[in-house]
């Protein structure tokens, strides 16, 4: 029983942190730029394909590399032909258009890889149990949680150390002053959204080895992406990492007990944290209300 | 020509046009189901705009309430009581309690936050229907249901076997939704929704409290939503977990968006452009779904003020 506790408390930590990364990138975005981007699902299943087309080339390693930069990449392009409009507006246009695009994403990805369930090959000595006493350490949960790991310290460190990093944190409190101070705020945030779908394809890339490739692996992943930045708290990053690993570990742990209520429980916990501190665990009161 | 008459003749031409649907909808290559869910979906998102348009509050998760309206109608008549009326009662009623419930948690956030929450919120009713399979029937649906005959006591309704019917109870009902939203909207109770709307801090300096305006306004946007939604579960009778799904919330907003919320017809004229462009889409190609994507951008980019919007412009102009 305790091992049975302990495997599903560290399988809701993986997904959690995996939860945490996705919202990480929707956070960033919407921190900045005011958009709750809907499309964030459609560009990690984007991560995910680019990944398994890439693997033959350049084998796993490479594609974990590069296929998040080809996302991100992809975001650079999005931002200013679509995004950029909507800045400004009421948030209903961006919702809806970033929906739109969510559609135009899956639709692609099926057209393009077909619909069927493709196989992710992940090396095998990844694969294998690391002793058999914890059968479920395999390597790429070890990985996952590694790349996770220093994926978010290098973010924060960038966020904190970085000019641009800096640039983001103060435009995330306060863009006109950024912008009067002379700081080019439209490049400022489409390389903020950039980051954002870089985020959303690596942890595409990182989700495929272990659910295996389907177009709908985005808009499955979305949703708790949503409740973990509002349990955390809108506008506060630390605050999505937070909500991440909790509602990750609460469904983890659900899952011994009661597992038909693995989803349900993360929105429980939403349904508390608003109604006990509605500003999130970690938000600030009067942010982005 | 005054305003009030141009109304009058609109709602007249909208009427005319609703009562006749059945008889020329197949002329233009239409079929009478698709006349009802027209009907129904326009009912759903002018319920949506009760709140969108004439709130200005944006609720990203409708689909929730409707796709509870069309489980608690199906339940009702193949667990507890085969009867249409009651079937159609109890979805109200059940959309009604739940939009209290999650009103009551999300009204104090606003704009980006409150369209975040009500995202979340749709979708725990969707996980539900999805994983209580004995009861639900799950990812395959409820199924084993059907609508029944409405006994008036002089006569009785066969709406099983007679779509055309169906198609006027189902405009008996909109007319009834669609009346209580008019009256409740040119109501001193509607124009303080509209004050709030235009501005919402100076509606709380002169002491209107906003968050239980706001709460009711949600209140009765879900239960309507929720009765559309029972409609459809009878139209066909049956229902599955899509009618819950995230997309179908933003289905109804772009309707309203579509039509020109803010206009109280608008979200109709959405609906029914939504309704026979997704019929003929999906019965040409695999790819709807990008087209109807497409379709969002576009509308998004070129007609952010809809249908209506663009017309009454021009009106203007």
């Amino acid at each position: 029983m305790t091992q049975l506790i302990l495997f599903n408390v560290f399988n809701g930590l993986i997904i959690g942190a995996f939860y945490a990364l996705m919202a990480l990138g929707l956070s960033l975005i919407l921190n900045l730029s005011g958009v709750i981007n809907f499309a964030h699902g459609g560009f990690l299943a984007i991560g995910a394909y680019v990944a398994y087309t890439l693997m033959p080339h350049v084998g796993f390693w490479g594609a974990l590399i590069l296929a998040p930069l080809i996302t991100g990449a992809i975001g650079l392009v999005v931002e200013p032909v679509l995004i950029r409009r909507m800045y400004g507006r009421d948030p209903l246009y961006s919702l809806l258009l970033t929906f739109g695009l969510a559609f135009i994403l899956e639709d692609a990805t099926r057209y393009v890889w077909g619909p069927e369930t493709l196989p992710f090959s992940v090396p095998a000595w990844l694969t294998t149990p690391l002793s058999s006493e914890f059968f479920f350490l395999t390597g790429y949960r070890l990985l996952m949680v590694f790349v996770v790991v220093a994926t978010v310290g290098a973010l924060f460190a960038i966020l904190r150390k970085t000019r641009v990093g800096i640039r983001i944190r103060a435009g995330t409190n306060d863009l006109e002053t950024v912008s009067a101070l002379g700081v080019n705020v439209r490049v400022l945030r489409t390389l903020n959204f950039a980051i954002g779908i870089y985020l959303a394809g690596l942890a595409g890339v990182l989700a495929a080895g272990m659910l295996g490739l389907q177009p709908t692996i985005g808009s499955t992943l979305i949703m708790p992406s949503f409740v973990a930045i509002i349990v955390g708290g809108l506008g506060s990053l630390p605050g999505t990492l937070l909500g991440g690993l909790l509602i990750g570990v609460a469904s983890g742990v659900t899952t011994v007990f009661f597992p038909s209520a693995t989803e349900a429980v993360m929105y429980i916990m939403m349904g508390l944290v608003l109604l006990i501190r509605p500003r999130g665990l970690l938000g600030e009161e009067g942010r982005l209300q | 020509m005054n305003a009030t008459l141009k109304e009058h003749w609109q709602n007249a031409l909208v009427w005319a046009l609703l009562l006749t649907m059945p008889y020329w909808m197949n002329a233009v290559g239409g079929y009478t189901e698709l006349a009802s869910r027209v009907v129904i979906l326009g009912l759903a998102a002018m319920a949506l705009n009760f709140l969108l348009g004439f709130t200005g509050v944006l609720s990203f998760g409708h689909a929730a309430y409707f796709g509870l309206g069309a489980y608690a109608a199906g339940m009702m008549i193949k667990y507890v009581y085969p009867s249409t009326p009651l079937a159609i009662l109890t979805g109200l009623a059940v959309g009604a309690v739940a939009a209290m419930i999650v009103g009551a948690l999300i009204i104090k956030r606003r704009g980006v936050y409150f369209a975040m929450v009500t995202i979340a919120f749709g979708q725990v009713f969707y996980f539900i229907a999805f994983r209580w399979n004995n009861v639900t029937g799950g990812d395959d649906g409820l199924t084993g249901w059907k609508r029944q005959a409405i006994d008036l006591g002089f006569t009785k309704l066969q709406i099983l076997e007679h779509d055309k019917v169906y198609y006027y109870v189902v405009l008996a009902v909109f007319a009834a939704a669609v009346g209580i939203m008019a009256a409740l909207i040119r109501s001193p109770f509607g124009r303080t929704l509209i004050a709030i709307r235009e501005n919402e801090r100076r509606a709380r300096f002169l002491g209107i409290p906003v968050d239980r305006h706001i709460w009711i306004s949600f209140v009765v946007s879900g239960s309507f939503a929720a009765v559309a939604g029972t409609l459809y579960a009878l139209l066909q009778n049956f229902t599955d977990p899509r009618a819950l799904r995230w997309d179908q919330s933003g289905n109804f907003v772009i309707m309203a968006v579509l039509g020109g919320m803010r206009s109280f017809w608008g979200p109709l004229i959405g609906a029914a452009i939504f309704v026979v462009l997704q019929d003929y889409v999906s019965s040409r190609t695999e790819n709807w779904m990008s087209f109807i994507g497409m379709f969002f951008v576009l509308v998004v980019l070129f007609f952010p003020r809809g249908v209506l919007g663009i017309l009454k412009r021009k009106g203007t102009a």
